[in-house]
């Protein structure tokens, strides 16, 4: 019976440590995201101010408050969304399969040597071709539709995503993969067990400078020729003269790149929480 | 159980490493390699693993002569090599087959072993140094090799650790009565834990001659018969000489 009690108090005092340490946590993360909107602030309100005073041109550099009446009135008539959601299309899935396509030909080359002499030439020709140059290409084979842009977009994900998985496959400790053969694995086990854990770090640097590129792509793509999309909203501003729409998509493009950005970010901390760095997520 | 070396010479890209190597390891023996470094110690281990197979004559383990990695042959290496993103248990648990209960218990009892109950959720880089080393050895045991092959194991620990798991790998070895071969240049820890030791010289290196240990254990540490071995020791390896000249 006294024994019990004493867990009990035991689990409760666990508890009670958890939670503070929790609160703890929360708190810390708090003043983190405080520190980070100090500069972001200042510089809103330094802006307004100074737009107020005349001392921008307003058909140069509206004040944040007629950006942000502009951004509320899309929102209003339901444009803003449509705009966002096809970009957001267009981004995730051109990501999708430029990240694709990296992964199988990055492990192809990565594991069998063979592979890489056939295809790592052709691949880093390619990559010397600046990716804008295929823009009149694709438009050329697929029309100014949505396969043209996503094509674009996964080919501009492609090569950060293969480079950097491929030089992750290569890095891999050769200590570990002879601990492996200590243990008699197979080669798929060593594939499995060893490769693609020991090359997940290098691959994440990959897929977040991939998904950098993939944003950057979108507004290559929606400049070229589209109706929708944010990209397309920087036209519209350039043509009616109205920069409060252009600075407008250019927030919007910061904001939604940084979330989707941190997505990954927190992805890359669970999935990396073995590491020893000296930044911990 | 048996493991003999015949006539083993291995070289590197035209350079002679070893040669002719010939050794036989009695069961539950403990061999110490010991020599300067760049002699062939650990090129000679690395054969017997089977890690490298580029070495010409004949290995035999257990009436087997192919060149591969045995599975009665466990390795520790200079460094722990542990996996980072396992814990401890999964780590020890790496070279195990079969059921998964089963190989959780048995990783358990080997991490007890090694002294380190309650750490089997910490990742490696939790861990000290030392304590790796401990995660290393029980992952090479859990195997129950027959044959141990311990490459320079605690070259990288303060000298307290060190005889600390001197005195483990002991424990661990009068249990299990495993065959250990050791590669050091650690003379002391030579003479604390090898039946017999062997002394290899020159470059390419070969066999310079053997000191066979019959001091009873647990022997003391720097006791009068280990300090007379290592004047011996000293001696043949010439060591002396060596400075003079450079």
């Amino acid at each position: 019976m006294a024994k019990s009690t004493g867990e009990l108090t035991g689990v409760y005092i666990r508890e009670h440590t958890k939670k503070k340490e929790r609160n703890k946590k929360k708190k810390k993360q708090t003043e983190v995201v405080l520190l980070g909107s100090i500069l972001p602030v200042l510089l809103f309100i330094l802006w307004e101010f100074l737009s107020r005073q005349g001392v921008f041109p307003a058909y140069q550099l509206p004040a944040p408050s007629a950006v942000f009446s502009a951004i509320l009135d899309m929102a209003a008539t339901g444009a803003l969304w449509e705009h966002i959601s096809i970009t957001v299309y267009r981004v995730f899935a051109g990501f999708l399969f430029g990240t694709i396509a990296a992964v199988l030909l990055g492990s192809l080359v990565g594991f069998y040597q063979k592979a890489e002499h056939i295809f790592d030439p052709i691949i880093q020709a390619f990559r010397s071709i600046p990716s804008l140059a295929w823009v009149p290409l694709f438009i050329l084979w697929m029309g100014i539709g949505e396969s043209s842009k996503i094509t674009m977009i996964a080919v501009g994900v492609f090569f950060p995503v293969y480079l950097n998985l491929v030089s992750g496959i290569l890095g891999v400790d050769r200590k570990l993969i002879e601990v492996g053969k200590m243990y008699k694995l197979t080669p798929l086990q060593q594939v499995r067990r060893i490769i693609l854990p020991a090359s997940l770090p290098s691959f994440f640097v990959g897929v977040r400078s991939g998904l950098g590129l993939g944003w950057m792509f979108v507004v290559a793509a929606e400049l070229m020729g589209a109706s929708q999309g944010l990209g397309y909203l920087l036209v519209l501003g350039q043509n009616t003269l109205s920069p409060e729409t252009i600075i407008a998509s250019i927030i919007l493009f910061a904001f939604i790149g940084k979330s989707t950005d941190w997505l990954l970010k927190i992805l890359e901390a669970r999935s990396l929480y073995w590491q020893d760095r000296f930044a911990k997520t | 159980m048996s493991l003999t070396l015949r006539n083993v010479s291995r070289t590197f890209a035209g350079a002679s490493a070893v040669r002719n190597i010939s050794l036989s390891v009695q069961p539950g023996e403990i061999v110490g390699l010991l020599g300067t470094s760049g002699c062939g110690k650990s090129t000679i281990l690395r054969a017997i693993s089977g890690l490298d197979d580029g070495y010409e004559g004949e290995i035999e383990i257990n009436g087997n002569t192919a060149k591969e990695v045995h599975d009665t042959t466990g390795f520790i290496f200079q460094e722990p090599r542990l996996l980072p993103w396992l814990t401890v248990l999964d780590n020890v648990i790496f070279g195990l087959k079969g059921e998964h209960a089963d190989k959780q218990k048995r990783a358990k009892e080997y991490i007890a072993d090694v002294g380190l109950e309650g750490k089997e959720k910490l990742y490696p880089r939790q861990l000290s140094g030392g304590m790796a080393q401990r995660v290393a050895i029980a992952r090479a045991l859990v195997t129950s090799p027959e044959i141990l092959l311990l490459d320079e194991p605690f070259s990288a620990l303060d000298a307290f650790t060190k005889m600390q798991l001197q005195d483990l790998l002991l424990d661990v070895w009068k249990t299990y009565q495993s065959t250990v071969v050791l590669v050091t240049h650690d003379i002391d820890e030579a003479t604390y834990l090898c039946d017999r030791i062997v002394i290899l010289r020159g470059q390419p290196g070969e066999i310079d001659r053997e000191i066979t240990l019959t001091e009873q254990r647990p022997r003391k540490r720097g006791s009068e018969e280990l300090a007379r071995y290592k004047a011996d020791i000293l001696e043949s390896l010439n060591l002396d000489r060596a400075r003079s000249i450079t």
